[in-house]
C-alpha cells in the first residue's frame, strides 16, 4: 500500500522566484529565508518520495471568476506553468500522475468531497516555486505531482474545518492506493500577510507561532475559527494557511515535527516552513 | 448568527465576495487577460480602447486611468487580478503596499523588516 512519508508546508510568494532567477540565496535579505531548507533537502534524500500531493490556491492563471472550483484536482500526464503578467521567468513543466489523480478523486468524491477534476490545469507560482524550494538542483521537479487546488480569491472559501477533513480524507484516500509508493504531502501558501486594502503590510508572528505549534500537537485548533476571522488575525492571504492546515490533517495520527522555520519579511509576507513526519 | 453569515469589521480590510465579484467582473476580466504579453501590449498602445472592449464602468476606468489603488479595489478589483495590472506598470506588491497606506515604498519596507524584529 501507499506510504505518506510526511508533510512539508512552506510560503510561495512571487518575489521568491526573482530571488531564485536572480541567484540571491546569500544576500542578507533573503538568506534566512532560503537557510530554511538544507535541512529539508536532508530529510527529501532520507524519505525518497516517489510522488507528491501539492496542496496549493490559484492567483488567477488557471481559474477566472467565469468558473470557481472550491476544490479542483489535477489530472493531467503534465502541468504546465506559465505567464502570470509580472514577470518572473517559468519553471518547467511538472510531471503528472494521473493514475494517483483518478484515485485520489474517486476515493475523495466517495468520502462526499464534490470536486472539479482538470484534465488540463496551468500551474502558477504557488506550485511552481515551492517544488523548485525543494529540489532547487534539480533543471525539472524529480518527482511526479497531483495538483490539488483550494478556493481562496472569492469569498466563501472552504473553512478551516472543511479544509482539514479534506486533507483527512486525502490523507486516507493516498492511503487505500494499492501501490508500494512513498507520497509526499505539500502545503503551500501564508503566513500572515496582506496585500491588499489600507492594512496592507500587516503580519502577526504570535498567530503564526501558535498556528505553527498547533499543527504539530493539535492540529484541529485552527478550526474553531470562520475564515473572516483568520484574516482578521493573519491578514487577508494570510488565509493561505488552509492549504496548511489540509497537509497536516492527511498525516494519519501523530507526528513529529522534523524541522521549521519562520521569517519576517520577505516581500510584505512572513515566511513559514515546516517539515512533519508521521510518528513511528 | 452561523459562521457563513457573520459580517465581522475588519479596519482597512474587505474579503473578496459575491458582491464584489459581481461589481468588479469587467475590471477582474481585463486583468485577467494581461496573463497575455500580447495582451499587456495592445493595453499599451490604447488604454481606453482597451478598458471599453472589455466594458469597464466609469468608476473602474477612473480607477485605471489615475492607478488608483484603493480605487480599483472599491470599484471591485480583486488584488489577484490587480496584481497583472500591477505588472504592466512595472510595481510589485511593496509598491501597492505603499500606495495604499499612504507611505512610501520605503517606509513600507521597514514597516516590514521592524515587524521581524525579535520574533
Amino acid at each position: 500500500m501507499a506510504k505518506i512519508v510526511g508533510a512539508i508546508t512552506t510560503s510561495h510568494v512571487p518575489a521568491i522566484g526573482r530571488a531564485i532567477a536572480g541567484k540571491l540565496q546569500d544576500d542578507p535579505y533573503w538568506k534566512p529565508f532560503f537557510d530554511g531548507f538544507p535541512p529539508v533537502h536532508a530529510w527529501l534524500d532520507k524519505v525518497r518520495p516517489d510522488v507528491a500531493v501539492v496542496l496549493y490556491n490559484d492567483h488567477g492563471l488557471n481559474f477566472f471568476l467565469d468558473k470557481m472550483p472550491t476544490f479542483a484536482v489535477g489530472a493531467a500526464p503534465e502541468y504546465h506553468n506559465a505567464d502570470e503578467g509580472w514577470g518572473i521567468p517559468t519553471l518547467p513543466p511538472f510531471k503528472g500522475h494521473p493514475e494517483l489523480s483518478w484515485h485520489v478523486i474517486n476515493e475523495l468524491v466517495a468520502r462526499e468531497f464534490d470536486l472539479t477534476t482538470c484534465q488540463e490545469m496551468l500551474v502558477d507560482h504557488a506550485y511552481s516555486l515551492p517544488l523548485k524550494l525543494l529540489w532547487p538542483n534539480d533543471e525539472k521537479c524529480p518527482v511526479p505531482t497531483v495538483p490539488v487546488c483550494i478556493n481562496t480569491v472569492q469569498y466563501p472559501l472552504p473553512s478551516a474545518k472543511r479544509c482539514y477533513k479534506l486533507g483527512k480524507a486525502l490523507g486516507e484516500a493516498i492511503g487505500s492506493w494499492d501501490k508500494d509508493l512513498r507520497v509526499l504531502v505539500i502545503g503551500t501558501g501564508g503566513l500572515s500577510h496582506q496585500l491588499d486594502g489600507e492594512r496592507a503590510g500587516f503580519v502577526n508572528p504570535e498567530f503564526d507561532k501558535a498556528f505553527m505549534d498547533s499543527l504539530v500537537s493539535d492540529p484541529e485548533w485552527v478550526t474553531q475559527f470562520s475564515n473572516e476571522q483568520i484574516v482578521e488575525k493573519t491578514g487577508t492571504q494570510g488565509v493561505e494557511l488552509l492549504m496548511w492546515v489540509a497537509a497536516r490533517a492527511a498525516l494519519p495520527g501523530r507526528v513529529g515535527l522534523v524541522h521549521s522555520n519562520y521569517h519576517i519579511p520577505i516581500s510584505n509576507t512572513a515566511a513559514g516552513l515546516m517539515v512533519m513526519e508521521v510518528a513511528a | 448568527m452561523n459562521a457563513a453569515s457573520q459580517k465581522l469589521e475588519i479596519p482597512g480590510t474587505r474579503v473578496f465576495d459575491g458582491e464584489l465579484a459581481q461589481k468588479g467582473y469587467a475590471l477582474n476580466k481585463m486583468c485577467f487577460s494581461f496573463n497575455s504579453a500580447e495582451n499587456r501590449e495592445a493595453f499599451r498602445q490604447d488604454e481606453a480602447g482597451y478598458c471599453r472592449q472589455f466594458g469597464l464602468n466609469a468608476e473602474q476606468y477612473e480607477a485605471i486611468r489615475t492607478r488608483n489603488v484603493l480605487g480599483l479595489l472599491a470599484a471591485g478589483g480583486n488584488v489577484y487580478y490587480l496584481a497583472k495590472f500591477a505588472g504592466i506598470l512595472g510595481l510589485d506588491v511593496q509598491d501597492l503596499g505603499a500606495a495604499q497606506t499612504g507611505m512610501s515604498k520605503d517606509e513600507f519596507k521597514a514597516m516590514l523588516l521592524a515587524a521581524g524584529k525579535g520574533i
